[in-house]
């Protein structure tokens, strides 16, 4: 470890080291904290709640320097300081893992890792030295990455786990994570747990971002909630149970949070007829060997697999986007050109990709633009487009998936990460595809659009649309899909009736655990009633 | 259906497998312009008996190590994911303060152009850096500025200062160490020099962010005005260097330098493999370039029947190869 240079005095266990007092921060009159009071203490995990566009990351951008405020203070070891960059956070000791995984797709992982503080030998940058660290950095992780490969080959999870792992190399003080674990499988968010309290134990305080509220209570000691950019609630995290904790966080009254199942999925779907998606022997070079998938009108199939099983290859493959070296892909019984975009979009299949930030979102078009850009040419006439139809349809999405926008003309670059995310969902919603192929579609959205989000896609098959969900959500999986379908390197390994397996089965099933679970109700394809 | 314990060893082959074809296709795509060098020097030597000869070789040399100074800062320049088309003004008008430096001493000769050219490329900089406009603007006004400061200095480009005879200046660009001319050891120099900063230093590794994903530079905590700044001021002072060379190698400020060369630099550049939106590409490449556009400029002029200006319709349709070829490696390498 680098020896960390700091100015500021030593906080014992349990003291403030990181805090804000009466922070306020507005972009262009739209007020995004309001007052906010916040307090890590040493050797802590600290978890900032709220609903997507409540302010936590703008109240992380404002603790680190990247933002200054336009009122109140930051203080880091009982001292007042104004950041006026993130260099000089990180110089004080506060390393900080943003939403976006902000790194250099073209570069290395090791250099990634050591950007800014590379090893050197006489005065250059040792090379040798500095993979040689990455490697080891990324064995503690148990990631097994050729380290001076491009980031940006690598898939979103691992590149969160090398965000984590440049935290992680240097001596920290303050580590701050927003939604970290958007992207990982259950084994490396096991991973980032140990990481993370490995260095609690160190007396690091920490400040964790997560919408999986589940990880919430394994992992941290204290909530701080927002809303609408307010403070709301600083507790114990053991003494806050799961529906004060959401009622806090959209500000509705415990009764009215229902305490239902842990999804909003409802019951298996009626399906019909002949199916809406067939695919066959689908190969792509290395990735894919042989996939057959099913899929009815009406019917939602779950992929499931671990890293790199070759879900997300999968999907991608049936929307073109990957070329496949052999295989069949019809929809509705029409034979579909694979590895052409656009013949599956005219089939009528659309894909929620995994990598929206890389594929889709377009930052600086407004809201309404962003939604409307798929349906345009169903939406004009002649060449012209009706204005009030598009408006009307932008609402109601907006409306149903709860989009906080100053409004529908603000740019989608300015809206926060979840929301984001909504704006996509609602494009590929608003064009009524066939057949639709969902990424992780709730990645990153809080609990109330989450539930929305569900509610939608089990709407949609109720009218006769045939899905496809990757999520790495076991709920979500088992209680939205009908059928599972188990992917391992590349191969369908198992299809499961989802009726009456539970989420723990599902994982053992995943770890190829059977052994150890004999009783799990793993049936090889086609013996599912 | 298979077992379904992970073997490590047959779960990383096609990571492996990949990797490899990655690595192949970046490979020739940084190396597509030495290819094609190597064919048009291999033709050319077989064609024009001249043309290999050790007269001929170190002209080429010589004639482009001028461009090759531009083309090594342009090439930090484009890596930062920016432009700098002051550069072919800037060259000439370090080549004129030069030569009239000259007259009152050879230190003058160096220090006046680095002097001149620096403050220029520190403006540029800054105002790129920290005010947040368009490099492709600010040194456009900086392509004019330099341009009118030099007709200016020399009554509109009617006075040609001239290099005293028998001043150690000329000696610069002229003199040679064991038959090579100190010009082709300066390039050597400062390319090793330049690929060294670029991938051993903090700097070079901040360029390179900043050009990949300049607010994840940012986030990282790199120092992304200063390195900016830095690389600005860096392309001015080799830019004004080269006109130092130019000015001992042809004892005068010739005022019509430099039209154009600006682009040619990123040419050469672009022939080189380095990515025109930043981020990646090497310096080395970067000579390739600069060598690839001077022999196609010899091999023509060999071609007595062949009129100059085929020069560059030449490198143009060979810049449009090359830069096909590169597109059409990376998408085939994503796949
Ligand atoms: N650069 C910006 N310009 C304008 N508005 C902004 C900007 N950044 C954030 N906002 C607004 O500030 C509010 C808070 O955003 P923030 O990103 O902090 O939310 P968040 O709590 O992190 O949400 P999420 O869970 O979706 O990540 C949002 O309404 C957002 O639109
Ligand atoms: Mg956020």
């Amino acid at each position: 470890m680098t020896p960390q240079h700091t100015t500021a005095a030593a906080v014992a266990v349990g003291d403030p080291v990181l805090q804000t007092v009466g922070v306020t921060k507005s972009f262009s009159g739209v007020r995004a904290l309001e007052g906010v009071d916040f307090e890590l203490r040493a050797g802590e995990i600290h978890t900032l709640v709220g609903e997507n566009g409540a302010g936590k990351s703008t109240l992380i951008k404002v603790l680190t320097g990247v933002y200054t405020p336009d009122g109140g203070e930051v203080r880091y070891a009982g001292e007042t300081v104004h950041f006026r960059r993130p260099a000089d956070a990180q110089h004080a000791g506060i390393s900080t893992i943003y939403q976006e995984v902000n790194l250099v797709p073209l570069l290395s992982v090791a250099r990634n890792i050591f950007l800014g503080r590379e090893p050197r030998r006489f005065g250059l940058i040792d090379v040798g030295a500095m993979n040689k660290r990455a490697r080891e950095l990324m064995a503690e992780l148990g990631i097994d990455i050729d380290v001076t490969a491009e980031l940006g080959r690598l898939g979103l999870g691992s590149q969160q786990m090398v965000a984590l792992a440049r935290a992680m190399s240097v001596d920290s003080r303050v580590v701050i994570m927003d939604e970290p674990t958007s992207s990982l499988e259950s084994a490396e968010v096991e991973t980032l747990f140990r990481v993370a309290r490995g260095l609690r134990d160190r007396g690091v305080g920490l400040v964790f971002v997560s919408h999986r509220l589940d990880e919430l209570w394994e992992l941290c000691d204290r909530v701080t909630i927002l809303r609408d950019g307010q403070w709301v609630h600083t507790g114990p995290m053991a003494q806050t149970t799961r529906l004060e904790l959401v009622s806090k966080m959209l500000g509705r009254d415990v009764d009215e949070v229902r305490a239902g199942g842990a999804t909003e999925f409802g019951a298996s779907h009626r399906q019909s007829g002949e199916p809406a998606l067939v695919v066959s022997g689908l190969d792509v070079a290395n990735r894919l060997h042989g996939v057959d998938l099913t899929v009815h009108p009406g019917e939602v199939v779950g992929l499931a697999g671990l890293l790199g099983s070759g879900r997300s290859e999968t999907v991608k493959a049936v929307y073109g986007a990957l070329k496949a070296r052999s295989g069949e892909v019809s929809v509705a019984g029409r034979k579909v050109r694979t590895g052409s975009v656009r013949g599956a979009l005219a089939s009528g299949v659309a894909l929620l990709s995994e990598d929206r930030k890389a594929e889709g979102i377009v930052p600086d078009l407004s809201v309404r633009d962003n939604i409307a850009l798929a349906v345009l040419p169903r939406m004009s006439r002649a060449g012209v487009v009706s204005e009030a139809r598009i408006d009307a349809l932008v609402d109601t999405f907006m409306k149903r998936l709860r989009i906080k926008a100053s409004s529908p003309d603000q740019k989608v670059r300015e809206l926060s990460g979840g929301n984001q995310q909504k704006v996509l969902i609602a494009r590929w919603l608003a064009t009524e595809p066939t057949v639709f192929l969902l990424d992780e579609p709730t990645r990153g959205i809080d609990v109330g659009a989450k539930a929305e989000v569900q509610a939608l896609i089990d709407e949609l098959a109720e009218q006769g649309l045939a899905v496809v969900l990757i999520s790495s959500e076991m709920d979500e999986l088992v209680e939205g899909a009908d059928r599972i379908v188990v992917l391992h390197d590349g191969h369908v390994q198992a299809e499961l009736d989802s009726t009456d397996l539970s989420s723990s089965e599902l994982l053992a099933a995943l770890a190829g655990d059977r052994a150890a679970d004999p009783q799990a109700p793993i049936e090889t394809e086609g013996q599912h009633a | 259906m298979s077992t379904t314990t992970a073997d490590p060893a047959t779960s990383n082959a096609p990571e492996a497998a990949l990797a490899n074809r990655a690595r192949f296709a970046s490979l020739v795509q940084r190396q597509g312009a030495l290819a094609i060098f190597v064919v048009v020097v291999a033709v050319a030597s077989v064609s024009f008996d001249t043309f290999a000869s050790r007269g001929n070789l170190t002209g080429i040399a010589v004639q482009a190590s001028f461009l090759a100074m531009l083309a090594l800062g342009m090439t930090f320049v484009i890596m930062t994911g920016g432009i700098d088309l002051s550069v072919g003004s800037v060259f000439a008008l370090g080549g004129v303060l030069a030569a009239w430096g000259s007259q009152h001493g050879t230190l003058v000769a160096f220090v006046l152009p680095l002097a001149v050219c620096g403050a220029i490329g520190l403006v540029q900089g800054l105002v790129i850096a920290r005010g947040g406009l368009p490099p492709f603007i600010v040194t456009l006004a900086g392509l004019l500025f330099a341009r009118g400061l030099l007709l200016l200095l020399s009554d509109e480009g009617a006075t040609t200062y001239k290099v005293p005879r028998g001043s150690s200046f000329r000696e610069l660009a002229q003199g040679e160490l064991l038959g090579v001319p100190y010009p082709v050891i300066l390039v050597v120099v400062f390319f090793a020099i330049g690929a060294l900063v670029l991938h051993r230093t903090s700097y070079g590794a901040s360029v390179l962010a900043i050009g990949g994903q300049e607010d994840a530079a940012d986030l990282m905590g790199l120092p992304v005005q200063r390195t900016k700044v830095l690389t600005y001021v860096a392309s001015a002072l080799l830019a004004g260097f080269g006109g130092v060379m130019i000015a001992s190698y042809t004892s005068s400020g010739v005022t019509i330098l430099g039209v154009g060369t600006e682009l040619e630099a990123i040419a050469a550049v672009v022939l080189g493999g380095t990515l025109l939106t930043g981020g990646a590409g090497t310096v080395l490449g970067t000579l390739v370039g600069v060598l690839l556009l001077q022999v196609i400029k010899n091999v023509i002029n060999q071609v007595g029947s062949l009129d100059s200006d085929w020069q560059s319709v030449v490198s143009g349709t060979i810049l449009l190869l090359v830069v096909t070829l590169q597109r059409f490696l990376t998408r085939v390498e994503r796949r």
